[in-house]
């Protein structure tokens, strides 16, 4: 995986996030990333949307994006400008879309404790290593798969170089 | 070395000998799906990637069933792009309309997915087909994009969890209740990742739409996939439907799990899943008094004609609470027509139900039954999250199609020995 460091603000949410509260069925009626940023996790923090800048950390617990495969969800938080999040763990669907849309995910039970709302953190995709509040964790390493999509910029591109060779 | 019928099914169709779990492969699909909501997304993906063709137009289906009959200009305009996708690629399969009903229920119903495929859907519930004994699972619109372009998709093959349902049924107890026993026991992330194989003699006797309901519900354990080995039972549903021969596959007796639970049946009660999660549930016996504002029959977990006919068993003769908006949607156009030659629509009707089209309706709150603030309802959908049938400050309690008629009747969540 090629050297990449996020550095940004954290924005802390709880366990089984689901894609219901990441982006309400209500706002499904459109696709454009910057509309459905707008929308982000409207019903449970009306204040992310406004206030989320470009390189900021997302934290959650366990099965973060279960329900539903819309990929508005992973779409809705990227385009806001999350860069990275970071799970004790994530459900599949979401952890395919996340990948395929280069939304890098890493899944630490320490970081996602110890890492509180607000604050800063400084995150190496390369390596897993997650500095803030102090402390330093380290993520499960991502699988080289998914570091294949992410450096290709996402699957489509991956799919556009590796296998149809344009 | 053994296998269990998803690690065969995923072998045959990477042209492998064999897969063990945590093996990454590329697998052949026999059929990609996607619906209003997800299908623009991956038609947009599709063309970035930059192939003219689908890689089959008789193996990508597109049901427009989420917000239809299209509710609002920006529906529409979705939809609108999905239709005009279908035609320019002639696609054999585009429902729409008078032609369309709930995807998971037409796909089986029209004798689209057969046992032994590989099914790939833009929807979290494309598990429903696992009850065939197919292996079939939700993706994104980026992994659909990349299906019809290429017909091909990577997946991990997942460890099995296997079920073992043994014992009898209760009256009003069903494969509704089974899953959602089975959520409350696992939890909502209990099979992260990982198949869930049912059987047992449960399952053996389960009739189809029961076994498709458990399956649906898959997901809401967090499962890749649900699935059940085919029998003369699913034999027989797929010979009505198509003239296609199915690929049996079956687990060796000798096949590796990640893990075997046994559950006795006989003491399991209709189940009610509580708000804001499926696995939330408890006993109808056990839920107290809660008075309710609407219910919901219908979706791809219980909108097939026989549960529309436990539903009207227990509304024969019957009115709503006052009060009370039941609303009832069929899962298809075919069982509309069968429910309305039964006689099963006017005793809904006489009930004091509203019938609504063929679609997915207020299940994930986009129409035809949204919740206000405070509002709570029973339904027999599959989703109970914050604000899935609408307000955030709105309550979905999960149940079967009996319980929520009997609930409908009282007004407040109960089951039909309460009546």
């Amino acid at each position: 995986m090629e050297k990449m460091m996020i550095q940004g603000k954290i924005w802390k949410f709880g366990n089984d996030i689901d894609t219901d509260v990441i982006i309400p069925a209500r706002y499904l009626n459109v696709s454009a990333r910057s509309e459905l940023a707008k929308s982000c996790f409207a019903d449970i923090r009306p204040d992310f949307a406004g206030g989320v800048s470009i390189g900021d950390i997302l934290v959650a617990g366990k099965n973060f994006g279960c329900g539903s495969s819309r990929e508005h969800a992973p779409l809705a938080i990227k385009a806001a400008g999350i860069r990275v999040i970071i799970a004790k763990s994530f459900a599949r669907i979401f952890y395919r879309n996340a990948f395929n849309i280069g939304l890098p995910l890493l899944e630490s039970n320490e970081a996602s404790e110890c890492l509180s709302d607000g604050e800063d953190a400084v995150v190496d995709l390369a390596t897993g290593r997650i500095e803030g509040n102090g402390r330093v964790s380290q993520a499960r390493p991502i699988p080289d798969f998914m570091a294949k999509l992410i450096d290709a910029g996402g699957l489509v591109d991956y799919i556009k170089k590796v296998k149809i060779g344009k | 070395m053994p296998m269990t019928i998803t690690e065969k099914i995923l072998a045959a169709h990477a042209g492998r000998d064999r897969v063990s779990p945590g093996d990454l492969i590329e697998a052949k699909v026999d059929m990609a799906l996607a619906n209003d909501v997800t299908a623009p997304l991956a038609i947009k993906v599709f063309r970035e990637i930059g192939v003219e063709r689908v890689f089959d137009t008789n193996k990508v289906t597109l049901v427009a069933d989420h917000f239809v009959p299209n509710k609002d200009i920006a529906s529409a305009e979705q939809v609108k792009i999905v239709r005009e996708f279908a035609r320019q690629q002639r696609l054999k399969n585009y429902f729409e309309g008078g032609e369309s009903g709930i995807e998971h229920i037409i796909l089986p119903e029209k004798g689209l997915v057969l046992p032994g495929q590989l099914i790939i859907g833009a929807d979290s519930h494309t598990c429903t087909y696992g009850a065939l004994g197919a292996f079939s699972t939700g993706v994104g619109s980026t992994d659909l994009g990349a299906v019809m372009a290429t017909g091909e998709i990577w997946l991990k093959v997942p460890p099995t969890i296997l079920l073992r349902y043994e014992g009898s049924l209760k009256p009003h107890v069903g494969g509704k209740d089974l899953i959602l026993h089975t959520i409350g026991l696992l939890g909502v992330e209990g099979a992260l990742y990982c198949a869930m194989e049912f059987t047992g003699g449960v399952i053996d006797r389960l009739p189809m739409y029961q076994r498709f309901t458990m399956s649906n519900m898959a997901i809401e354990a967090g499962g890749k996939n649900g699935i059940m080995e085919p029998d003369e039972t699913t034999l027989a549903y797929v010979a009505e439907r198509t003239s296609l021969k199915p690929d049996i596959f079956r687990s060796d007796p000798d096949a590796e799990y990640e893990k075997v639970i046994d559950i006795k049946v006989d003491g399991i009660e209709p189940q009610v899943a509580f708000p804001h999660l499926p696995s939330n549930v408890r006993p109808v016996s056990q839920v107290g008094n809660i008075p309710i504002d609407q219910v919901v029959i219908g979706s791809c977990t219980n909108g097939s004609l026989e549960d529309l006919r436990d539903a009207a068993r227990v509304l024969k003769g019957r009115r709503v609470s006052p009060g009370l908006r039941l609303i009832i949607m069929p899962g298809s156009p075919l069982i509309y027509k069968m429910a309305m030659r039964e006689g099963i629509l006017e005793t809904f009707l006489d009930a004091g139900a509203v019938i609504g089209p063929p679609c997915c309706g207020p299940c994930l709150g986009g129409h035809m039954g949204v919740l206000a603030s405070g509002e709570r309802a029973v339904a027999t959908t599959n989703r109970n999250f914050v604000g899935r049938m609408g307000h955030p400050e709105s309550e979905v309690y999960l149940a079967n199609p009996f319980v929520a008629a009997a609930s409908a009747v009282m007004g407040r969540v109960g089951g039909p020995d309460k009546l």
